[in-house]
């Protein structure tokens, strides 16, 4: 921790940084406004699946770099679960260097593309921004110039593959590559291990290519990084599930001294109500992996799908944004979001919910589905719902929704998603007896190291938190990346 | 034909636990036989060496053809582990199945993944009354080898509509004590369903456990009967799937009024917990558009 103080502050001590903060004094820099990210027209986009969101001209980059000011002590890094050197990149984008930038980023970063578009960064880097703290001002758009530098890399054709150490010859593999599995492996590599990542689905990605729609993500920015990590030698093996294809003894006596279980949270939960398995009622990873991986709105992959005309998108969180917009975009007449708490409580990105309303989704908050009807195909027609009113906070310290007695009505729906979060995917702990579980079926580590009670054993990302984000998963595998090779050199 | 397997050739060599070389869905799931059972049934032997190893009675596949091809789930008929390969039976139904039928030796199946699901759970039991529908067969020759090789006695009854449909009536009579025959057409074997052959073996001696594998409709009958004699029963379900990992709940079925995963909690369940119903009209749900689209591919083929 003080040797990290100590580089950070020798880092903010180099001729360079020392004159660019010479350039410009702290006041105007405080007086400019928070740029604002370019989108496509709400009219336009919510028929399209292109990006929402256009990114910075390099103009706009450097003007909301300039705003940093470069603080003594850096409060944003401890914001960010992966430790980027925020500082230097912006610095570095003031300066104009913008491959330089890319380059700070990756030193702890394996997806600056990726996490500078889906992190949460208000709760996170520029939350603790100094402008947030202490000016009560917007912070630095230390998201939107994280992607800045990303994309400006991956458009100059010249991307910097992250240097190995002398390689080692030993083999450890991530079960899953998702974003847990793909921040390890590009840490493992550096540090000049052998890495293979298996996965069970066709894709590389995980919830980046399956989850995430391509409006928010496009796949081709994910293929990018993962090209990155194939060029430094990692190994990717799809159509391969740990546990069922081979055992992890077999993994073993194959020369796999440790592994890292990135598996993810692959159960989704369904609210067990009356009526929920009719047809047209998809949970959100179904929804979601038939339109991103299958493809099944378009006309020439094989896929079926239901595009539902009056869509019922079922939970707050930004994976039910995900799919409400996706719906829209899918042509329906009615896209709503059906949702227990008011829209202060929902979990989803501002951002998100933002997008949403500008495109045309309804918010029906503090209403709960109670039962769904169905014609005699037993194709879902009708739901009814309840609404709600907020009582107490309960344990997760928000107001608690209590239903209102007498107050249920039904809404004509002809597809339902329900999004009211995933439990962690059995496939892992199911197969290995010895591993520690919860009570909640995730993967039991140690918070510090993510070693699992079996020592060659790590996990990190959703089968060890349960639901959380891209940028956590990422976190925990440079976190197991570190204590594996701890733990392998004998420490 | 659509086809995908440029990547293999870009190694030269590809054997079990040198990931330094292959990619599992590269140099694997090449198809190393083909017969057919009648025009519309194709058994196909696909090289998949580590599925060969690890598999259990019960357990099934997930498979697509094409880069634009979809998942869809098949349950493994039979395995050789020296061989390195797996059998799967096909049955022409629509454009994923016509097209894997269409495969030949020689070819590569996209996408292979697997064993999925629980494997079949296997004891000492007494006489088993097993009944197969259609190509349902396939993977009860599996369940019915390993429960002879227990030590059960074993009955096993085989319907389908007519006699060319009728498949692995040899390799069934070679793990069972008694196979009985029944058409819908009376072509061959006894007239009648699948249910009249299990309710006459029923009504001269004691079962002790059903096991169905068939279409849905099937299985709900012989569930219904079993029923009737309390005779524990198990049905292996052939919902629709999209991952066969859990992740995305299509499979989903209500067992003794609970939601259940195939993919991860089964196949294999009570039959007399299953809600068939519900079940065969989740099947149908992409039927008009299904039907749509394998009219479209065989227009398309027979131009071609």
């Amino acid at each position: 921790m003080e040797d990290r103080k100590a580089y950070l502050k020798k880092e903010r001590e180099q001729e360079w940084r020392v004159e660019l903060r010479g350039k410009m004094k702290n006041r105007e820099r405080t007086e400019l406004d928070r740029v604002v990210m370019s989108e496509q027209d709400p009219g336009v986009r919510n028929r399209n699946f292109t990006e929402v969101n256009r990114g910075l001209t390099a103009e706009q980059a450097i003007t909301e770099a300039s705003r940093c000011l470069d603080c003594v002590n850096p409060t944003c890094i401890t914001g960010c679960p992966v430790e980027i050197n925020i500082p230097k990149f912006i610095k570095k984008i003031e300066a104009g260097e913008f491959m330089e930038a890319a380059k700070v980023l990756k030193e702890t970063n394996t997806l600056p593309a990726v996490c500078g578009r889906v992190c949460p960064q208000e709760v996170q880097c520029e939350q603790a921004c100094f402008y947030t703290q202490k000016l009560k001002k917007p912070a630095v758009a230390i998201g939107y110039l994280e992607r800045f530098a990303a994309d400006y890399e991956q458009q100059s054709g010249k991307i910097s593959v992250p240097e190995i150490l002398s390689r080692k010859g030993r083999r450890v593999a991530s079960i899953g590559s998702g974003p847990a599995g793909l921040a390890f492996a590009g840490d493992m590599a550096k540090m000049g291990y052998d890495v293979t990542v298996f996965e069970a689905l066709h894709e590389i990605g995980g919830v980046l290519k399956y989850g995430i729609p391509e409006f928010r993500l496009p796949n081709k920015i994910v293929d990018v990084e993962i090209d990155i990590l194939k060029k430094m030698g990692v190994k990717f093996v799809t159509n391969f599930v740990v546990g069922k294809t081979a055992t992890m003894k077999d993994l073993k006596q194959e020369g796999f001294e440790a592994f890292l279980v990135g598996s993810g949270a692959g159960l989704p939960n369904f609210m067990h109500i009356p009526g929920e398995n009719y047809i047209g009622i998809y949970s959100s990873n179904e929804y979601l992996t038939r339109v991103n991986l299958m493809h099944a709105a378009d006309p020439d992959y094989d896929t079926p799908m239901i595009s539902g005309k009056k869509v019922a998108v079922i939970g707050g969180g930004n994976t039910a944004m995900d799919s409400v917009r996706t719906s829209k975009r899918l042509g329906a007449d009615r896209s709503m979001i059906i949702y227990r708490r008011s829209i202060e409580e929902m979990p989803a990105r501002v951002e998100e919910i933002k997008h949403a309303r500008e495109e045309g989704i309804e918010f029906l908050n503090l209403h709960n589905p109670v039962e769904y009807f169905a014609d005699d195909r037993g194709r879902v027609n009708r739901m009814r719902v309840q609404k709600m009113e907020l009582g107490a906070p309960d344990a997760s310290g928000r107001r608690r929704p209590i239903p209102i007695e007498g107050s249920e009505y039904e809404i004509d729906v002809d597809m339902v998603v329900v999004s009211v979060g995933v439990s962690p995917n059995p496939l892992i702990p199911g197969s290995m007896k010895q591993l520690d579980v919860t009570k909640w079926g995730t993967i039991h580590v140690d918070p510090d190291t993510m070693q699992t009670s079996i020592p060659e054993m790590f996990a990190g990302g959703d089968i060890v938190r349960g639901g959380a984000t891209v940028i956590l998963a990422m976190g925990d595998g440079r976190k197991a990346a570190t204590a594996m090779d701890h733990y392998l050199n004998g420490n | 034909m659509i086809l995908s397997f440029p990547a293999c050739f870009h190694y030269f060599s590809c054997k079990i636990g040198d990931f330094g070389i292959i990619d599992s869905r590269t140099c694997m799931n090449k198809i190393v036989a083909k017969t057919y059972f009648s025009e519309s049934v194709v058994k196909l032997v696909v090289d998949a060496p580590r599925i060969a190893k690890s598999r259990r009675a019960g357990h099934f596949v997930i498979v697509r053809t094409g880069e634009k091809g979809e998942r869809i789930p098949l349950t493994i008929a039979d395995a050789d582990m020296d061989q390195g390969t797996i059998t799967l039976v096909i049955q022409k139904v629509g454009v994923t199945s016509a097209r894997l039928c269409s495969l030949e030796a020689g070819d590569f199946i996209t996408d292979v993944v697997g064993p999925l699901g629980k494997p079949t759970h296997i004891g000492k039991v007494g006489t088993v009354l097993a009944s197969g529908g259609g190509v349902g067969v396939a993977p009860l020759l599996p369940i019915v080898e390993a429960f002879k090789k227990a030590g059960n006695k074993l009955i096993t009854v085989l319907a389908a509509r007519t006699k060319e449909l009728i498949i692995l009536e040899d390799q069934m009579r070679r793990h069972s004590d008694e196979v009985i025959i029944m058409t819908d057409d009376g072509s061959y074997g006894k007239k009648g369903l699948v249910t009249q052959g299990m309710e006459e073996v029923i009504a001269r001696e004691k079962i002790d456990l059903a096991v169905t594998v068939g279409p849905a409709i099937m299985m709900k009958y012989a569930s219904l009967l079993t029923g009737k004699y309390n005779i524990p029963t198990v049905a292996s379900l052939n919902t629709l799937m999209m991952d066969g990992t859990g992740m995305c709940g299509a499979c989903r079925v209500t067992v003794d009024g609970k939601t259940q995963f195939v993919c991860v909690d089964g196949p294999e369940f009570d039959a007399h917990k299953v809600d068939f119903d519900e079940m065969l009209l989740r099947l149908d749900a992409y039927k008009s558009a299904e039907t749509e689209a394998y009219e479209k591919y065989l227009e398309s083929h027979i131009k071609a």
